[in-house]
């Protein structure tokens, strides 16, 4: 038995020795995995990095199944997703594996460069690692925008409307552009076709491409050591420091630091894959037919920010702002590890970069979810769903009850909420009499103004009469009605009307 | 050949004298040179046509783009009124499926006249909806309002929904239909519009608050 045990080894060693003499791969590659890693890095914070690796790995062999099924024609890709949805066996997971493990690696490879800009990962020797990450999170979000519009649903469609209306803002070379990116005049099949090839071609080859080079870089400089306040980057002296720690502390990475990373990929794995399993894909919503009007477009999560932020920047500035912003918040992470190769790591002595971080979460997390209940939109049925509230037309007068009905009637409900329910762009009218007088109420609803169109053409002379007779009437909790102050003042006659001669 | 190459093709290189190699080498080194040069040409000989391939759709003349489509008898659209209306693009191409349809917004004036908007909101694009009874156009993506002969009414777009040039022939109303309209591939592509102003942004009189009276 033992010399059966003996000669099976013998016989591996074999196999081995003629496999790695031909391929030459094996010893370099466990050399590198193997190779040492100061102690204080193997942290449950430096496993992002890897589990990002991991997801996209799980993102391309859920792809390549999914092209099995996939159609990338404008005719059919609506319909192929819905064969795969219902009718192919497990074509509806692998489409939850896809969506889902899309969603987590965008999120990983957020929570990864935080990580690193925290523990200032990004200075010397690592700047090019930092830029060529900044250039990874663009291609995953690439990847993101693209695969939505592989979903080729109303969302996709619209939301290329969106996209082509904002290179149409582009100067001079903005009809170019929206005919490049949409490969005709209209969004049509050429348009899918395209973004078929930039999603399955041309993005992942460069993303792996990319991510090659940054696990290469990975390797060559060594993981970050832990930052401690006070111990200093410089250029001159922190390879040779990080040289000594690592023979001082040094473990080997695998599998010393590696079974978190390990346990990690595990964790996420399975949280992609109970989300799939339980929530299911994502759409596809309704077909890809610009002449079902009745569609209220929003991007997926990872754009909903960008979506809000359109909402609510001014008129004036929207171009600019649209078209420069994105070059410089690009710039500057590109551009980050060149002014900042040296000094302080720890994120304690860092106070700016901790704000900054900060700062951008607050505002990424209140833009999301601004998107997911989107305020500034009408409300398309609010004036045909959400009846007046009863109290509102306890003892009223005939004309005070027209008056809800015509404010009910002439759509005023999908801006304005009453009790809660109606749309927001609009102030709630609940006390609106409390706010303004009789004489503002009449001017607001004919003239408009603020945020709100003129009514003047939509209503006549009586609709508007018994319109506002209702609205003055909204006092909120029995407040005292807003009053004009320069009448109070004439009817106590205390001043006079200057006379003329 | 010389003798002492066994084989053809075998490199004389061996046999030379050190003066002999340093020379090959020059040689081969130029020619290495001429041989990138050679790429080179070949290469933009190559691309030129590949690089026109993938600009193709940017290259294409504006002008060239689309053509005047039928809305049916104009006598079906009643005066006052706005009305959606399906037309199927005229430059639509092999394979676009559904999203050959076109949506537009018909609105007669009058006996005579006409008015036929793009659905794309002249903000992002998104499809605008006609209610009638406040006389508005509504987008639903970020709140743009127009009035119903296609002014901007609030919101965030810069100007007026985008117009097709429509005019009657005979009976048959027709219009000019061609690129997607944004900002810059408006509704009617003839160039009969870019002479057509933009709306020009009324800002909200917000003065006319404190003083609402004023004669």
């Amino acid at each position: 038995m033992a010399d059966l045990k003996k000669r099976g080894i013998e016989v591996g060693l074999q196999v081995y020795q003629w496999l790695e003499q031909r391929l030459g791969l094996i010893k370099p590659l466990s050399d590198a995995a193997t190779h040492p890693t100061p102690s204080n890095n193997a942290s449950w914070l430096y496993v992002f990095g890897s589990a990002a690796t991991v997801l996209l790995v799980l993102q391309v062999m859920t792809g390549i199944l999914l092209a099995l099924v996939y159609s990338p024609s404008a005719n059919e890709a609506w319909g192929s997703l819905q064969l795969l949805d219902h009718n192919i066996a497990l074509g509806w997971y692998l489409r939850a594996l896809h969506g889902w493990g899309s969603n987590f690696m965008i999120a990983i490879v957020i929570i990864h460069m935080v990580q690193v800009f925290l523990f200032g990962a990004y200075k010397f020797p690592r700047e090019l690692t930092w830029i060529i990450g900044v250039l990874l999170l663009l291609l995953t979000l690439g990847m993101a925008f693209t695969g939505q519009v592989l979903r080729f649903d109303q969302d996709a469609y619209w939301g290329l409307g969106i996209g082509a209306s904002i290179l149409s803002r582009v100067p001079f070379i903005g009809a170019p552009l929206v005919h490049m990116m949409l490969g005709g005049p209209i969004i049509g099949g050429a348009t899918l076709s395209r973004f078929f090839t930039l999603h399955v071609f041309v993005i992942p080859g460069l993303l792996l491409a990319g991510v090659a080079v940054h696990v290469w870089m990975t390797l060559l400089h060594g993981v970050s050591d832990w930052p401690m306040p006070g111990r200093l980057v410089s250029k001159s002296t922190y390879q040779r420091e990080y040289q000594k720690l690592t023979e001082k502390t040094g473990i080997p990475f695998v599998p010393d630091a590696a079974w978190k990373d390990a346990v990690f990929a595990a964790a996420i794995m399975f949280s992609v894959m109970a989300c799939a399993f339980f929530f299911g894909p994502f759409g596809p919503g309704g077909p890809p037919d610009p002449t079902i009007i009745q569609s209220v477009p929003k991007p997926d999560f990872a754009f909903l920010w960008i979506y809000s932020v359109l909402a609510f920047l001014p008129t004036s500035i929207e171009t600019p702002v649209m078209l420069v912003a994105p070059v410089i918040a690009i710039a500057g992470m590109l551009l980050l590890p060149l002014f900042a190769s040296e000094g302080e790591r720890h994120w304690a002595r860092r106070p700016v970069a901790v704000l900054t971080v900060s700062v951008i979460a607050v505002s990424l997390g209140v833009f999301t979810y601004l998107g997911t209940y989107t305020p500034w939109s009408p409300v398309m049925d609010a004036w045909t769903s959400d009846a007046i509230p009863p109290k509102y037309l306890h003892n009223r007068t005939p004309l005070e009850r027209q008056g809800a009905l015509v404010l009910q009637n002439k759509q005023c409900r999908n801006c304005h909420m009453l009790e809660g329910a109606g749309g927001q762009r609009g102030p709630a009218l609940d006390s609106i009499a409390t706010r303004m007088t009789e004489d503002q109420i009449i001017r607001q609803v004919l003239q408009g103004g603020g945020n709100m169109p003129a009514y003047g053409n939509a209503l006549n002379p009586s609709q508007t009469k018994a319109l506002v007779s209702f609205l003055v009437t909204l006092r909120g909790d029995d407040l005292p009605s807003a009053v004009d102050a320069s009448r109070r003042l004439a009817t106590k006659g205390e001043v006079r009307m200057p006379r003329t001669p | 050949m010389s003798d002492l190459l066994k084989y053809p093709g075998e490199s004389r290189n061996d046999s030379l004298p050190p003066e002999g190699k340093a020379a090959a080498h020059l040689r081969r080194t130029f020619l290495f040179k001429l041989s990138i040069l050679l790429n080179v040409a070949v290469g933009t000989v190559l691309a030129v046509p590949l690089v026109g391939y993938l600009l193709g759709p940017a290259l294409k003349k504006e002008s060239s783009v689309g053509a005047w489509v039928n809305l049916g008898r104009a006598d079906d659209y009643p005066v006052g009124e706005t009305r959606l209306v399906d037309f199927e693009s005229p430059v639509a191409s092999l394979g676009d499926g559904q999203t050959a349809k076109v949506a537009c917004w018909v609105r007669r004036v009058s006996a005579r006249q006409f008015q036929v908007f793009a659905v794309n909101c002249a903000h992002l694009g998104c499809p605008v909806r006609w209610f009638a009874e406040s006389k508005l156009f509504m987008c639903p993506c970020h709140g743009g309002a127009y009035y119903q002969d296609g002014s901007r009414a609030a919101g965030p777009p810069e100007r007026g929904l985008f117009e097709y040039s429509s005019k009657l022939d005979g009976d048959a109303l027709l219009i000019h239909a061609g690129n997607m309209p944004t900002l810059v591939t408006q509704a009617s592509c003839q160039g009969s519009h870019n002479d057509k102003p933009l709306v020009q942004i009324v800002q909200a009189d917000n003065a006319m608050r404190s003083t609402p009276w004023q004669t």
